[in-house]
């Protein structure tokens, strides 16, 4: 698989680590009444889809950023690649202009 | 029909005309009291033991496909019991004494081979760990041998002993594990459970599940409603698919294994080696092909097929341990799809939902636990109960604290 990084262009997936599901960026608030339950489903439940699946990958042999990969896992076509560093500050701006997290 | 040595050679000599199909092409009827949702080998297995040891009531197995066409057909047919904790130990030594009677009790040459697996050991710490492994194994009623380097350059003197980085300084040795004719499995038990009244529906793909009020009325599929008394979930490297129907998660991941035959050789691996410092395992067919494995993919994939680098770590860690390996031309290979849980060890248990029960998460090692899942996975369905040897086997062991991490991993699949 060819994973074309944002900023260094096309890259063999070979040069990456894979860690799983984009999901795990999203930390629960520890403080929170149901933490131990929101812990629990963060650490250890998936959707696992057949299809899209937004997914992190390590450029540990390359320029050592986190990316978010979109891609189909019954053809292992990749659809989508972001910086996971732009995906948390969006996501970041989209909680703050919502509600207050803590 | 029996077979038989005498019904063998009454065949040969009458043209063969008198060969049965061995099992009925069912049609859905409208109702059931078990349905069980895949017709893998663990399926299968599931429905002949509960037909057989937990009485009769009206069974089917539904398959998308046709029987015997996921992972019963997409492994390396290696069967152990050389597990270290005691949650999955006595469960997979059960499964290896249903092994050495399987084919008595299904009248089926499924070719059990006990030809025995030898674990190698590189170093001090390796043969400390295999040394406790193997005390574990035996006080679970299995059996293990701690050899040392001539004991294994007896066995094996092509292995690659005086490597620079991985010396052969051992190995565990479990000589009632070994190899299995991986079809005639899903084959053997179709049969069985057929003989004993189960219809077995093939082209028959569940879409949904018709859940009410927390319980569970019966299936909708391709080939319309089928209600249902109880329903049990048996696919894995789906599940997470098909549990999706019911609204859950689980702690699954699923992931591609690729496996690799070469052309055919003469004899010359008797047993099943592993190699305790790449991922590599080689056993040889009894047509002579040499069947290989190594590591997962490493990312989620529903893709019967892999990727290019894993082929060639996996060759390159085969040739390294066995450089004769070299000579040789890999004739074919295929991918399976796992369902790595976040602990390595699988779930036979109950769900929230009233009627719906799960089987699934067996990692890699589904194949080898084949009886046993059937047997403990018809246990827990007939009497709400889990068997005595499956009772950590709990979708709920992440909440409570229970894991049956054998490598000490974490929830990291695709490291299991």
């Amino acid at each position: 698989m060819i994973i074309n990084h944002p900023l260094l262009g096309p890259r063999d997936a070979q040069e990456f680590t894979y860690l799983g599901d984009a999901g795990l960026m999203n930390r629960p608030y520890w403080l929170s009444e149901t933490a131990l339950q929101q812990f629990h489903d963060y650490l250890y439940l998936r959707k696992n889809p057949a299809g899209e699946h937004r997914e992190l990958w390590f450029h540990e042999q390359g320029d050592r950023s986190w990316l978010v990969v979109t891609r189909n896992t019954t053809t292992h076509e990749i659809l989508r690649v972001e910086l996971a560093r732009d995906v948390a500050l969006a996501n970041k701006a989209a909680n703050t202009s919502q509600e207050p997290q803590q | 029909m029996r077979y038989s040595a005498f019904g063998l050679i009454k065949e040969a000599l009458s043209g063969h005309k008198g060969w049965r199909p061995q099992w009925r092409d069912a049609a859905p009827q409208a109702a059931y009291d078990y349905v069980i949702i895949g017709g893998g080998g663990h399926g299968l297995a599931t429905a002949y033991y509960l037909a057989k040891e937990f009485g009769g009531a009206r069974i089917a197995v539904l398959e998308k496909g046709w029987i015997g066409g996921g992972n019963v057909g997409r492994n390396t047919t290696i069967i152990r019991s050389n597990y270290l904790l005691d949650g999955n130990e006595p469960f997979y030594e059960f499964s290896l004494k249903l092994w050495e009677n399987l084919e008595q009790d299904l009248n089926y040459n499924a070719m059990v081979s006990q030809r025995g697996i030898l674990n190698l050991i590189h170093s001090d710490a390796q043969r400390d760990a295999a040394r406790r492994r193997g005390n574990a194994m035996i006080l679970n009623g299995s059996d293990a041998e701690l050899l040392d380097a001539d004991g294994v350059r007896a066995m094996y003197p092509f292995l690659n002993f005086d490597d620079a980085r991985f010396p052969i300084k051992g190995g565990l040795l479990h000589r009632r594990g070994g190899t299995v004719r991986h079809d005639a499995v899903a084959w053997g038990y179709a049969r069985g459970a057929d003989l004993r009244g189960v219809d077995i529906i093939q082209n028959c793909e569940v879409t949904g599940l018709r859940i009410e009020s927390g319980k569970v009325l019966g299936v909708e599929t391709s080939r319309g409603y089928i209600g249902a008394g109880k329903v049990g979930v048996s696919v894995a490297g789906n599940s997470s698919r098909l549990m999706a129907l019911a609204d859950m998660r689980l702690p699954i991941e699923s992931h591609v294994l690729q496996a690799f035959v070469s052309e055919g050789l003469k004899p010359f691996i008797p047993g099943v080696i592993t190699y305790g410092a790449g991922h590599f395992y080689c056993s040889q067919s009894d047509k002579g092909g040499l069947v290989f494995g190594g590591d997962i993919d490493m990312y989620n994939s529903y893709a019967q097929r892999g990727n290019l680098p894993v082929v060639e770590d996996v060759v390159e860690s085969g040739i390294s341990l066995i450089p004769a390996l070299g000579r040789a031309r890999l004739l074919r290979s295929w991918g399976g799809i796992m369902d790595m849980s976040m602990d390595g060890s699988p779930f036979i248990d109950k769900t929230h939902i009233e009627g719906l029960y799960f089987n699934g998460g067996w990692c890699y090692g589904g194949f080898k636990a084949t009886p046993a899942a059937g047997y403990c996975f018809a246990h827990l369905l007939k009497t709400d109960r889990p068997h005595e040897t499956a009772t950590a086997y709990r979708l709920d062991r992440f909440m409570s604290g229970h894991m049956i991490d054998e490598k000490g991993q974490g929830a990291q699949p695709n490291l299991h």
